[in-house]
This record gives structure tokens, C-alpha cells and sequence, in this order.
């Protein structure tokens, strides 16, 4: 295909697209699921694009996804509470008098404006705790720095939910009261997380594709030639780093938006691995897996699989199996699947292109005429 | 705190610590031979649990004790034969990425199976008598869970050291490539360490759960990082190692709950493992691995 | 006499009770090829590392153009282990980290071929320009650098046009075969701009007639790039060919020194070598 055949199909597919949100937006009281499921496809695709650049692109597997969206969420709650609910939010221990004095300040700012500068402020606060562990954390090899990040974010919620942050993070009692997308009237329920997802992801492009990226993907491939090539480890881990927490922060702040209401048990290692499997299933190393699968995931996690969760009678044959925790058990167990016997994810490590989508037509082709190749499973000594 | 309540939460944290350090050595061991945290191995101590719970509900206790030991290998071998095996000579991070998709199976399994709500564990009559000495009082698991912890190492450090089977553990863990070409069955070494886990791990859940009471789907999880914390203290590798990392991280959380910290109590323990990462990447008993170039 | 480029000086590396390279002292000059050359584990690659500041050294200095540039004395637990000499005679440490030493103007290739395998033959060239790049991450990332982008990769364009390599730019690193994959590695070093190049068994795993060519092209690219060069081989008849002088090791210690003639009729050397390699 030509290149200005493909500009012309990308921006017939976002024009598709945001046709469709908008479409969408419309629809937002009967098609709430959707909706919702879009919100949420947003979302999981900014943390899982940046878990990408951190374990894909520059191979440092982090498992401190959960921590960082926690102080995303934070902040950005704290920022955009209204200030006339918020003594209602803190009945429990009082709103701590630096946070009042903030909200004050910035009062006279629109809400739009607020939300972004919010969303802007917990990727800084993120990023300014990566900086601070990634010092020292990143040193450790590979299994080691999993533990280690995954023990950052455990200690990052203990310390929300502890007494002591009362005052600022409201303890066990969790914040409410967040505004939602889109404001009162809801228009721009789905742009609004679309926009900043696109926003967040192509700036991630942009990265990846520039030196840097470069020196990130050497970094990857081999340390050592990485340093014998100049490129100096300590300083671009920890930027990787550094960028990636910024952007997982963006992301918590929008799901902190999206839930309305946050606690410290939000934030649970469960939410990293989730993440973790988007990344795994779009593909190690490539971004539009990443969203592919986020949406992917998404959805069968709360729509296509859950016709699992409903008891089914066929006439006087009760379907077996089928209730309530049968959707995740199959969702598990096809996540196995992908890693054990499809290990490269749906895209592998290379991104779409349209030229893809003839390719893929003429292997759906061989694959109907041919007996099916197998794939992965070979070992050697 | 009066020396009374002193001795009465260090008993409490030996004996926490104990649980604990049974499940670290599943952890230190898989560690030393595929160089794999094995995330699945809390909620193998989570279905340890379950497995009690259903086996004391159709057999007298002390024939349940030896079903869930049984069963809980069983488990321990299928999963490193079904999630691990194929993947041996992938990168580590793919079977990293296994296990913890293992986990997330277990767990959703758990949940489907037994539901999320808490389940009340069987208690043991006899593990739950009360004993007094002086002033201080317990129940006798206790009082057991430290010494059966101690009585298992000393027999498991004699078979690593003096058998036949224990041999081929110590030069699998110290040459994957070579211990192969020397004849030695890989297979065999291998689910000999997840058979020798598992059945640690089920008497360490039986132990914990009759302190604790009630099981659900998620409450291998946290004991279970936990514990690897406590490996990664001992020196990965290292049983011994292990079980003074256990009982460190079980008397250290008994007190901060005993102070009033309980929420830092999960916190601390990470804590600890980022400040010995920094200090000491290898652990109170652990040997220097140098990469080579 | 040519400016000394390269002055290794008393350098020991000590391994818990082994030692790796004991107590060398050699140096490279400008414009000039020198072997290291040495039975299988003699402890050419561990010099090699010590030079790029992969290991740190145990004792000894190393200094490029006459600065120092890694410097260690005994310290720790090698206080009282240490087995080489000269241990009082340092007194600094600097050791810097790898990447340091390649800006400084040292690159080098490796004994077993480390290439960004999954990377194409292009990006493995254009990695190497990063560090000697004005830009931050910033300006990267918005395409504020364009001018400095584009200069980065016409001069990798060139410089895979003067190895001969343009027609694979699109290749992948890791399924060109290995001949080509030694020379990919060359060609990256080269694009670093070195002044010194360390070559670590660059002819391992080539046939007689591929030795041949490379003896012409370490020459040549001498020549071309101003380069003084550091080469560790196991083939004589390279060794003979190309180099102005040679450093022979054997068990971490210098044996002899001096011109290929001179150490050819050495008798260290013959006893060295006899019964250990095939020449």
C-alpha cells in the first residue's frame, strides 16, 4: 500500500471513530455497559502503553503499576472534589488545612482546566516518587526489581490507608464524591478519556520512536553492548521509569474519575497483574497490541464472557458450570492459554500497519485451505 | 508492655514466623533451581487450606491432615507441569508472567469453587487446647508450629545433604546446563523440589489457618509475597536462609500489630526486603552470583 | 615517537583467591596495531573489561591520552587477600561506568557477538550516534531535534555505505549470517567514532580465506578512521600479519613483548603456547 493511502485510511478511521464516540455519547443512557466499557478500555490502555515502554521496550519488569495509579488517583480526587462537598467527604477526620487552602487558590479555575492540571499534578507526584525509588531500585536484576516495585506499591497503599495520612487521603474511608467525566450535563463522557488516552499514548509513540526509544529498545536487547554503545544505563532506566509512572499516574487519575469514589483496596496487586495481562495478550513490545488488548480485555472481562456468569437452561437441561466466578475461571484460563502455547500476544512485538489487513485476509485464507501450522512449543536442550 | 505481654506476642510471632518460614522454603527452593519466583505458591498454600476444609468435613483430622498433604502435591506437581514445564527454555520473564497468571487462575478458581466469602477453617481440638505456663498462655499450635517448623528443616537439610536425590537438588541449583549433561533427570529433580513445596506448604497452612480461622480465595496471596520476602532476606537459595527470614518477618509484623502500626505491618515487610536489596542484593545466607560478560 | 594513546599500568584483577590479570603493563601508541594474544584463559577478555571499566580493576591505573580514566587500589576484603604488586602505589579510585569510557573515544567488540539481535542493521548503527547527541528527552520526543535526527542518520547512511553494509540496512541484526554479524558489530564500534578500537577474537568462528580479508580490512579501517587499534586473536597468522607489536599473556601475567619477530622466537612464549593450541 501506498503511504497516502494509508494517511487517507487513518484519518478515515479516526473520523470513524470519533463519529462513533460521539454516536456513542448519545446512547450513553441505554448503552450504559458500553459506555463504560469503552471508559475503561481508555483508560487500561494509557497504564498499559506505559507498562509496555517499561517492560517491553526497555525491559525492566516493574511490577509497581498499582502504586503509581494509587497516587495518580489521589491527587487528582483531592484536586477536583468540589470544594463545597468536600467537608462531606472527610466527616470522618477533617480535611488537612493545606489541601483547603489549594483548593481555595485554584477555585477560580473552570472545571475542564482543573481536571487536567490535576491529572498533570498526579503524574508529577508519581514521577517524583519514581524518580526517588528508581535511584535505587533499579539496580537490582530483572526477578529481583519485580519484587522490589511490587513492594513499593504495597507500601504505597499501606501508606494512604494508615491513620497517620487522615487527613490527606481520608484513611480506610476512601474518597468520594470525584467528579465524573464530562461533568453535569455528561457531554464528553467518552472524548474526554479518549482525547487524554490518545494524547498519553501518542506522546509514548513519539518517545519510542525517537533516540531514545532507540537506546531504550538497546537497553532491552543487551545491557552490556547498551553501555559499550554509550548509552549510560543508570540515567535512562531511570527515565524510562520516570516517564512510564508519570503516565500510569494519568491513568489513575482518569479511573479514580471513572470509579467516583476510591480506596486504598482499590489499588491492590490485582489491579498490576491485570495490566500486566493486557500487555502480555496485545503483545510484548507493541503499543497498538497494548490497546488492542486493553479494549479486548476489557470487554470479554465484562461482557462477552459474562453470559458465563448467568445460569443457562437449554429446555429441561441445566447447562453445568455455568455461575457466578465461571466468566473469570475461563478468562484465566485463556490468559494461560496465550502465554503457554501463544507467547508472542496478538501482535508480537510489531505494531499495526495497514498493510496488515490484506495479509491478515490471505491468512485467514491459507489457514481455511491448508491444515493449520503449529506455533510455539518447541524446546531445545 | 509488661514482660508478660512481651513473651506472649514473641510466642505469637515465633509461631506466625514459623508458618511462614515452611512457605518461604518453597519459595527459596524453586528459586534455587529455575531461578523463579513462583507467584502460585501462596495460592497453593491458599488451596492447602480449602482442601482442609472440605477434608475434615468427611474424615477424622488426623487422616484429613495426610489427604491435603497429598493433595496439595498433587497440585504443586500439575502446576509446574502444565505452567512451568513447557516454558523452561523461554525468557524469565515469560514463566515469571505464567506464574503469576497461575496465581490469578488459582484465585479466580478459588473464587468460582468456594466462593469470596470466608470460609470458618476446622479447627483441631487438639491443636487448639489452651496451655498455660505461668503467666502466659496459648494454644498448643503455638507451641508446635515453631518446633514442627525446626524438626522439618533438620529432616529436609538430611535429605538435601545426605541423599542420593538431595545431591542432584544441589548440583541442579548450582549448574541448570551442566547437572543435565551429567546425567542427572531434570524432571525429577524439579518436581521433587515442588513435591517437597507443597507438602511444607499445606503443613504451613494447616498451622496458619488454625490460628487465623477462616480461609478465602485471596488470603494466600499477601502470606504469599510475604514469604518470598522472607526467602529473599535468608538468601535466596538458602534454607536455612528461609527459615530465619520467616521467622524474622513473623516476629517483626506481631509487633508492629502489638504497637498499634497494623496497617504498616504488610509495608514494613517490603521495607525490609528493598533496604536488604540495597544493602545486601544477596541475603543474609546467600552466595555472590557474578554475571559474566 | 608517536603520542601514546592508551597506557595500561600495573593493572591486577583479582577474583576471590583467582587472579584473573596480574600486575599488566602495556601500552597502545597512536596509529598503531597491537596484539594481545595468550592461551584460553589467560586473561585477555578480563583485561579487555578492565580497560572499558566492565570490571574494576583490583589495583593498577589505566589512562587514555595521558589521563587517568580508571584507577583502583586493594580495599576491603582484597586488602588482605591480594596477591599482586605494587598495592600501595595507587591511591584514587575512579571507576567509571562503561558507557564513560566509550565516549571518552574507546569502542570495542566482543568475543561472543553482542548485537541489539532483534533490532534491524540500521538501528544498530544509529544507537551508537545517541550518546554524542545534543538532545534531551524533551525535544526527542516532539521532533524539536529534526536537523540533529536526520544528521545522525546520514552520517549512519554513510558509514554503512563505507563498510558496505547498505544493502542489509533493513535486515534484521540477529539473521544476518556470522560473518556479516562480526562485521555489523565492527561497523557500530567504528560509528561511536572511536580513537582506539579494542577488537575482542574478531576472526573466531572465520575461515582462512575470511582471516585473510579481515587482516586487510583492520588495516584498512586503521587507516581510514585515524584509529589506533587493540586486537585479541588466536590466529598467528593475523597476529603476524597485522600487528606492529604484541603483548603475549599467560595465566594473567606478561610473558614477553615486542615485535611479531621477536616474540615469534621467544622461548616463554614457545613454551607457553606448545601443547595448548593447535599453532
Amino acid at each position: 500500500m501506498k503511504k497516502s493511502t494509508k494517511t487517507l485510511c487513518s484519518c478515515i478511521a479516526l473520523a470513524l471513530l470519533v463519529g462513533f464516540l460521539l454516536y456513542m455519547e448519545t446512547l450513553k443512557t441505554t448503552q450504559g455497559m458500553a459506555v463504560s466499557i469503552l471508559q475503561k478500555g481508555a483508560i487500561f490502555s494509557i497504564a498499559a502503553v506505559s507498562m509496555n515502554l517499561l517492560n517491553g521496550f526497555t525491559g525492566l519488569f516493574s511490577l509497581g503499576q498499582a502504586g503509581f495509579m494509587a497516587i495518580g488517583a489521589y491527587v487528582t480526587a483531592i484536586f477536583t472534589i468540589p470544594t463545597e462537598k468536600i467537608v462531606a467527604v472527610y466527616y470522618m477526620n477533617g480535611v488537612s488545612e493545606g489541601i483547603m487552602s489549594i483548593k481555595r487558590a485554584l477555585s477560580f479555575l473552570p472545571e475542564p482546566v482543573l481536571v487536567l492540571l490535576a491529572l498533570i499534578a498526579g503524574g508529577l507526584v508519581a514521577a517524583g516518587f519514581a524518580a526517588l525509588v528508581g535511584i535505587p531500585v533499579l539496580r537490582l536484576k530483572s526477578d529481583y526489581l519485580a519484587i522490589a516495585t511490587l513492594g513499593f506499591s504495597e507500601i504505597i497503599r499501606a501508606l494512604i490507608s494508615s491513620p497517620q495520612m487522615d487527613k490527606i487521603t481520608n484513611g480506610s474511608y476512601g474518597l468520594k464524591n470525584i467528579p465524573g467525566f464530562g461533568g453535569e450535563n455528561g457531554l464528553g463522557c467518552l472524548l474526554v478519556p479518549f482525547g487524554i488516552a490518545a494524547l498519553c499514548i501518542v506522546i509514548m509513540v513519539l518517545l519510542i520512536r525517537s533516540s531514545y526509544g532507540r537506546a531504550f529498545k538497546a537497553i532491552a536487547e543487551d545491557e552490556v553492548a547498551a553501555e559499550a554503545m554509550g548509552i549510560n544505563l543508570a540515567h535512562h532506566k531511570e527515565m524510562a521509569f520516570v516517564i512510564s509512572s508519570f503516565f500510569t499516574a494519568v491513568a489513575g487519575g482518569l479511573l479514580a474519575m471513572y470509579m467516583r469514589s476510591i480506596e486504598a483496596k482499590t489499588f491492590q496487586v490485582i489491579l498490576t497483574y491485570d495490566i500486566l495481562l493486557i500487555v502480555v495478550i496485545g503483545g510484548i513490545g507493541s503499543v497498538t497490541g497494548s490497546v488492542i488488548g486493553a479494549f479486548l480485555v476489557t470487554a470479554s472481562k465484562e461482557w462477552w464472557l459474562r453470559f458465563f456468569d448467568t445460569p443457562l437452561k437449554i429446555g429441561n437441561f441445566q447447562v453445568p458450570l455455568l455461575r457466578t466466578g465461571f466468566r473469570m475461571v475461563i478468562f484465566s484460563l485463556l490468559l494461560m492459554a496465550v502465554v503457554l502455547f501463544w507467547r508472542r500476544g496478538l501482535m508480537g512485538n510489531r505494531e499495526f500497519n495497514w498493510d496488515d489487513i490484506p495479509r491478515f485476509g490471505r491468512w485467514v485464507k491459507r489457514k481455511f485451505t491448508k491444515t493449520p501450522a503449529t506455533e510455539g512449543g518447541e524446546r531445545n536442550g | 508492655m509488661s514482660l508478660t505481654t512481651f513473651l506472649q506476642h514473641c510466642l505469637t510471632g515465633i509461631s506466625l514466623g514459623g508458618a511462614y518460614a515452611l512457605i518461604a522454603i518453597g519459595y527459596t527452593m524453586v528459586y534455587g533451581i529455575l531461578r523463579l519466583i513462583n507467584f502460585a505458591h501462596g495460592d497453593i498454600f491458599m488451596m492447602a487450606g480449602y482442601f482442609m476444609v472440605f477434608a475434615v468435613s468427611s474424615m477424622p483430622w488426623p487422616i484429613a491432615i495426610v489427604v491435603v498433604i497429598v493433595g496439595t502435591i498433587i497440585l504443586g506437581v500439575a502446576i509446574e507441569r502444565a505452567a512451568y514445564k513447557p516454558l523452561r527454555s523461554s525468557p524469565r520473564m515469560s514463566i515469571m508472567i505464567s506464574a503469576i497468571g497461575m496465581s490469578y487462575f488459582l484465585q479466580n478458581l478459588a473464587t468460582y469453587l468456594f466462593s469470596a466469602l470466608p470460609r470458618a477453617y476446622p479447627e483441631i481440638p487438639l491443636l487448639k487446647r489452651i496451655f498455660q505456663i505461668g503467666d502466659l498462655s496459648a494454644s498448643l499450635v503455638t507451641f508446635v508450629t515453631p518446633v514442627l517448623t525446626v524438626l522439618l528443616v533438620i529432616v529436609l537439610m538430611s535429605i538435601i545433604n545426605h541423599t542420593k536425590a538431595g545431591m542432584a537438588m544441589r548440583a541442579v541449583s548450582k549448574d541448570f546446563e551442566t547437572s543435565q549433561l551429567m546425567g542427572i533427570k531434570i524432571n525429577n529433580v524439579i518436581s521433587m523440589t515442588f513435591v517437597i513445596g507443597s507438602a511444607l506448604a499445606a503443613v504451613g497452612s494447616i498451622l496458619y489457618f488454625t490460628d487465623r480461622m477462616s480461609v478465602t480465595p485471596f488470603s494466600g496471596a499477601l502470606p504469599g509475597l510475604k514469604c518470598f520476602v522472607a526467602a529473599v532476606l535468608g538468601g535466596i537459595g538458602s534454607i536455612p536462609g528461609a527459615v530465619v527470614g520467616g521467622f524474622l518477618i513473623g516476629i517483626c509484623e506481631t509487633f508492629l500489630v502489638a504497637l498499634g502500626y497494623s496497617t504498616f505491618s504488610d509495608a514494613f515487610t517490603f521495607l525490609l526486603l528493598i533496604v536488604m536489596l540495597l544493602l545486601r542484593p544477596t541475603g543474609l545466607f546467600g552466595e555472590k552470583i557474578t554475571d559474566k560478560v | 615517537m608517536a603520542e601514546n594513546v592508551l597506557h595500561v599500568e600495573n593493572v591486577t584483577m583479582q577474583f576471590g583467591g583467582v587472579i584473573a590479570v596480574n600486575s599488566l603493563t602495556m601500552d597502545v601508541n597512536q596509529g598503531e596495531i597491537v596484539a594481545l594474544i595468550g592461551p584460553n584463559g589467560a586473561g585477555k577478555t578480563t583485561a579487555f573489561n578492565v580497560i572499558t571499566a566492565v570490571y574494576e580493576p583490583t589495583n593498577g591505573k589505566v589512562a587514555f591520552y595521558h589521563k587517568p580514566m580508571v584507577e583502583n587500589y586493594p580495599k576491603g576484603k582484597m586488602k588482605k587477600l591480594y596477591a599482586g604488586q605494587n598495592s600501595s602505589a595507587y591511591t584514587q579510585s575512579i571507576s567509571p561506568t562503561p558507557d564513560k569510557i566509550t565516549r571518552l573515544g574507546i569502542a570495542r567488540t566482543f568475543q561472543n557477538i553482542r548485537l541489539f539481535k532483534s533490532l534491524s542493521v540500521f538501528e544498530n548503527v544509529l544507537i551508537a550516534k545517541h550518546m554524542r547527541a545534543k538532545q534531551n528527552v524533551f525535544s526527542a520526543t516532539f521532533g524539536l531535534n529534526a536537523k540533529e535526527e536526520a544528521r545522525m542518520r546520514a552520517e549512519t547512511i554513510a558509514l554503512l555505505e563505507e563498510q558496505d553494509l547498505m544493502h542489509l540496512k533493513d535486515e534484521i541484526a540477529g539473521s544476518l549470517p556470522y560473518g556479516l554479524q562480526r562485521r555489523l558489530e565492527i561497523a557500530r564500534a567504528l560509528a561511536t567514532r572511536p580513537k582506539l578500537l579494542l577488537l575482542d577474537e574478531p576472526a573466531a568462528g572465520m575461515n582462512p580465506q575470511e582471516t585473510e580479508d579481515l587482516g586487510a580490512f583492520i588495516t584498512q579501517i586503521r587507516d581510514k578512521y585515524k584509529l589506533s587499534i587493540l586486537v585479541i586473536e588466536h590466529h598467528m597468522d593475523l597476529v603476524m600479519e597485522v600487528a606492529d607489536r604484541i603483548y603475549v599473556l599467560d595465566f594473567g601475567k606478561l610473558i614477553a613483548q615486542g615485535t611479531p619477530s621477536e616474540v615469534q622466537d621467544n622461548p616463554d612464549v614457545i613454551t607457553a603456547y606448545l601443547g595448548v593450541d593447535e599453532e
